[in-house]
């Protein structure tokens, strides 16, 4: 998902009757669906294992901007260009919500930027791969943002009351996202053979990197276990993959799209579809940094940061100076 | 909101922390939404703009410093909410009304 492969900081899941009273109180407050909020007491591994979950997200939600904002030059339509612009701008809010969240706990947001920069903090694999044509809009959209909305949706009753309120701003903004994908998909459908060829190669490329999304199974994972446990996971990973399967292969059907797995088929028994999983090979290998566009992102990311630093020095004088001034009149 | 108990002393550079507040549109009162960075305030009411009302969220805005905020300790949530708990009748339906009396 957005934060892929968050590896819990705790040793396996204590039963109540091994934790001292105070944890003990703030576990028992999470099982009956109360929120911690940022003075409360929390263990260690708590707080360090959201500062990571939730800074990644933040990141992810910023990386997230570059492939999409490839295309706000080149968008087809006046309307069109509108729309990406909105939702680009978007996504830097969703960053800044969950920068703020994450802030709550104890990070300074330099400190994060620091530490993505210096690859100490990752982002979504996702948006290691390239947008190479408009279509790829469509199905960033679509299939992206869909994938997302899966994991967010279920995190707005996340135990950590920063987290979730965050999540609830974020969701109430998503779903555009989505459908404004599944817009332009089905415009390229309709549009000519080579438009529509397009819509279908978008699809071959983001399919498998949207299932990656999800990252690899998590059943027998004791950082699963304890974060689930804690709240601030709140589906395994293949539940949230198979809902996403369902949910997104009768719309491929409605686009009159093949999704590029031969071995898609529905099962009655389950009540939901057989599919391939991804290439996890490739999936490790993209989140080590050797992704198509990992070294463009990061780069890019690394510049803005570096290039504004002047601005950000000059806005500090001026308010100073602007300060200094008031005062003096007083 | 930022817990000046635990958040390290920001490191020189750093904008410092706003926290935002929006009156929606029908009339009830400002409603924390969330924080930023800004240089002042000025430009904290700039960019509360941008990050928390492109869609009609509201018609009024106000910034505070994140520092300048004071708030109750969790440690007391007991001292401060409980002696409430036990006086009942400050709600209206300790009172019993008759049928016959109507709507009160």
């Amino acid at each position: 998902m957005y934060a892929q492969m968050i590896q819990s900081t705790g040793k396996g899941v204590k039963t109540l009757d091994e934790m001292d009273p105070q944890e003990r109180a703030f576990q028992e407050r999470i099982n009956a669906g109360g929120k911690i909020e940022p003075k409360d007491w929390m263990p260690d591994g708590y707080r360090k294992n959201l500062i990571r979950q939730i800074g990644q997200h933040a990141h992810s939600e910023v990386v997230g901007q570059l492939p999409e904002g490839n295309w706000i030059t080149r968008a087809p339509t006046l309307e069109r260009k509108a729309i990406l612009l909105a939702k680009v701008q978007d996504e830097a809010g969703h960053g800044l919500y969950l920068y703020c969240a994450a802030e709550t706990l104890g990070i300074t947001r330099d400190e994060m930027y620091e530490a993505l920069h210096e690859g100490r903090m990752k982002y979504s694999s996702i948006f290691n791969y390239p947008t190479l044509t408009w279509a790829d809009m469509g199905a960033v959209g679509w299939l992206v943002d869909g994938a997302a909305i899966m994991n967010q949706v279920p995190l707005q009753r996340t135990s950590y009351g920063p987290y979730a309120r965050a999540m609830v701003r974020i969701c109430k903004e998503e779903s555009f996202h989505q459908r404004q994908g599944f817009d332009i998909m089905m415009k390229m459908v309709n549009g000519t053979a080579a438009q529509k060829k397009m819509a279908q190669d978008a699809l071959n490329r983001m399919w498998f990197p949207s299932l990656m999304m999800f990252g690899p199974s998590d059943e027998d994972s004791v950082h699963s276990v304890q974060s689930m446990a804690w709240k601030i996971k709140m589906n395994g990973n293949d539940e949230l993959r198979q809902k996403f399967v369902d949910q997104t292969v009768p719309q491929a059907e409605y686009l009159g799209l093949t999704i590029p797995d031969e071995t898609i088929k529905w099962n009655e028994e389950k009540g939901g579809y057989d599919f391939a999983q991804p290439d996890w090979t490739e999936f490790f290998d993209v989140l080590r940094g050797n992704g198509p566009c990992n070294q463009e992102r990061l780069q890019t990311r690394k510049s803005a940061w570096e290039d504004g630093a002047w601005v950000r020095e000059g806005m500090l004088a001026h308010a100073a100076k602007k300060r200094a001034t008031r005062l003096a009149a007083e | 909101m930022t817990d000046q108990a635990t958040t390290p002393p920001k490191r020189t550079g750093e904008w410092p922390l706003f926290e935002v507040f929006i009156r929606g549109q029908h009339g009830l009162s400002h409603r924390h939404v969330g924080s930023l960075h800004a240089p002042d305030a000025e430009m904290a009411i700039k960019n509360a703009r941008d990050v928390y009302t492109r869609r009609n969220e509201g018609v009024s805005i106000w910034v505070v410093e994140a520092e300048a905020i004071h708030a109750s300790a969790p440690g007391d949530k007991e001292a401060l909410y409980d002696p409430s708990n036990d006086k009942v009748y400050r709600h209206p339906t300790f009172f019993d009304v008759p049928d016959e009396v109507g709507h009160m």
